[in-house]
Parts: structure tokens; sequence; C-alpha cells
């Protein structure tokens, strides 16, 4: 498909995304992400059943935790795709980006003085 | 076992927003079942915590721990190598555990992180339940195996009363009524015949109203 989509975006592969727990989602941006998406198949289609469930619970449970100590909820972000939907990932890879972009670094790559990148690194 | 849930994340930066050395302090028991306050939850919680500090231009060191159960001393020994360097210590164990850690290092600050709520059931993942209240003289053998005292909104001994509907109690549509549940039980048992019997006045002192209670079991000490 040969699909564009901005290059400062680091792919983590999991079996599952119910495999992604809070802690991972807190520590990408403890080490400096400024934004996460979580991207899993589609609701109805997890092979295990409740994977994406689970994730869908535990992102909404880290944009409270962001939204408290003051990073900001909408820097993590769900969506759910399948296998065949290249198209549309690169489509919300780039609407992600864009709006990281908008709110700037995280507060974390500021205060420790990391944030020398053009803002928008997002972990997917 | 006991049952608690996490306290807002609001009120624990509260407690420790001038601390710079802190320690969160899991507990591999109750907590941990119910999900409040495992080594899983010490993880999160001290990463937010971090997260808090760091984007505030604060340099603060919050390190995380789990007890095999914060509520034996033996465990809590584990700590005092290293508890000195802390300024204050959040314990996610139950009322118990945090009390007990107070009093074992009695000059360290130590902050409750979970809210401790009652003795209760896992009834699936996320769905807890009370079911006792440690009254200290248990007449489980008289109602079928369902304490009126932890199932009944008013801690009847002879119910139910005039508020129980449909099963329900008057108190929510969400609370079954506890004597119906004695019935019920009473009734497939073929025990109903001991509704013919009252059940003589509780005797409550060894519940709260005989102030805070001890065990001592001389069988167990030396």
């Amino acid at each position: 498909m040969r699909l564009q989509y901005p290059p400062n975006v680091r792919i983590i592969e999991v079996p599952c995304t119910g495999k992604v727990d809070i802690i991972h989602l807190l520590m990408a941006f403890e080490h400096g992400a400024d934004g996460v998406i979580v991207v899993g198949c589609m609701e109805g289609d997890c092979h295990y059943m409740a994977g994406n469930l689970y994730a869908k619970k535990r992102v909404f449970r880290v944009k409270e935790i962001l939204d408290r100590v003051g990073l900001g909820g909408e820097r993590v972000g769900m969506y759910n795709l399948s296998s065949g939907m290249g198209g549309r990932f690169a489509e919300i890879v780039r609407e992600m980006t864009g709006k990281i972009m908008k709110l700037g670094p995280s507060p974390i790559r500021i205060a420790t003085g990391t944030a020398v990148r053009a803002a928008g690194e997002v972990a997917a | 076992m006991i049952k608690a849930i996490p306290k807002p994340m609001e009120e624990i930066i509260n407690y420790v927003q001038d601390c710079t050395k802190l320690l969160i302090a899991g507990c591999d028991g109750c907590v941990t079942v119910c999900e409040a306050g495992g080594l899983k939850e010490a993880k999160v919680l001290a990463s937010a915590l971090r997260l808090y500090f760091t984007q505030g231009g604060k340099q603060a060191q919050v390190d995380e721990t789990s007890l095999t159960r914060q509520c034996e001393k033996e465990y809590l020994a584990q700590l005092s190598d290293r508890i000195d360097q802390y300024d204050a210590v959040v314990s996610l164990a139950c009322g118990v555990g945090i009390q007990h850690m107070a009093e074992i290092y009695d000059k360290k600050v130590v902050y409750p992180g979970v809210d401790t709520c009652f003795l209760g059931v896992n009834e699936e993942r996320g769905l807890y339940s009370e079911r006792c209240q440690a009254c200290g003289r248990c007449i489980l053998a008289e109602t079928g195996g369902v304490c009126p005292i932890a199932r009944c909104s008013k801690r009847m001994l002879n119910g139910p009363c005039g508020g129980s509907e449909g099963g329900k109690c008057e108190v929510s549509k969400d609370i079954p009524c506890g004597w119906e549940l004695i019935y019920e039980r009473l009734k497939t048992l073929g025990q109903l015949d001991r509704f013919e019997n009252p059940v003589v006045p509780k005797d409550w002192t060894t519940s709260r109203d005989g102030g805070p209670r001890k065990i001592v079991r001389e069988d167990l000490r030396i």
C-alpha cells in the first residue's frame, strides 16, 4: 500500500491490547513520549474475547491519571482497527501527531530539558 | 477478605506534595486481590506521582515496593534498613496495615493510599460485596449461613421488617433483603421451623460496643 505516516512514531507490538497495562502507558510518558495511542482490534473481534475492552478501560484510567497529574488526558487515546485498515491507521497516526504537535512537548520533556526535538513524538 | 478502594489521586497528592523522597508500599494480601493496593497499584501510583513531581519541575524520588502482609511485623521489618531515607510512606494496605506500619516505624509519616471499606467477597472481578461485620459472635448457624448483621440494613435479628418489598430492602432496590435471603435459604434447607423461635437479643460486647477488641489465645502463646 506504501502508505505514508509521520516518522516520529515508535511502534511497540504486543500480542493483544489486553497485554497493555496502565503502568506501560505511564512509563511511556515517564520516558518522554509526548503522546501514546493504543490500537486494538475492532470491538467484538478480539481473539482473546475481551483484550481490547480491558485496554479501553485502562486507557480511560490513564486519561484520568494524566489529567490529575498535570499532563492532560488528551495525550493518550485508543483506536480500534482491523488488520485490513492500513489506510485508516496511517490517517489516525497523522491525526494524533497533528494533535500532539498542537499540544506541544510533554510537560515532562519540558521540565527535564529534553524537549529539543520538534513536539509530536508519538508512541503507538 | 478485606475490601478497599484506591483513594482519589488529588487526596494523595495533597498529602505528599512537600515530600522529596517517598515510598509507596503495597501489600500482597487482601488489597492485592481487590486490585486496590498490590504491587501493580503501587507501581502505577509511584509512576503517576513521579509524573506529577517532574511536570511541576520538582526533583523527587518515588520508589515502590510491596510487602507480603503489612499486618505482620515480620514482613514490615523488611523495610527497616531503608525506610529512614524516605520523608514519608504511602501505604496501600488496608487500615490495619497502615496503622501497623505507623506503629512499627513510629517516627515515620505514613499516609493512607486506599479507603478500607468492608469484609466481603469477590462476586466477580471489580464487584465486591459485604458479608461480615466481625461482630465477634457468629450466629450463622441459626440463620442458614446468611448473616443478618452484615446483610440486613437494620441489623435486625428477627426480620424481615416492613421495608422489605419483592425481596429488596427499602434502603435501595439494589440491596437484597437480608431476611428474604435467610428465609429462602432456610426453606431450601427445610429449616423454616427456625422462624418459630425468635432469636434472643444479641450480646454486643464482642462487637465495637465493648471498645477496641483484642484476642488472647493462651493455647498459641508461650
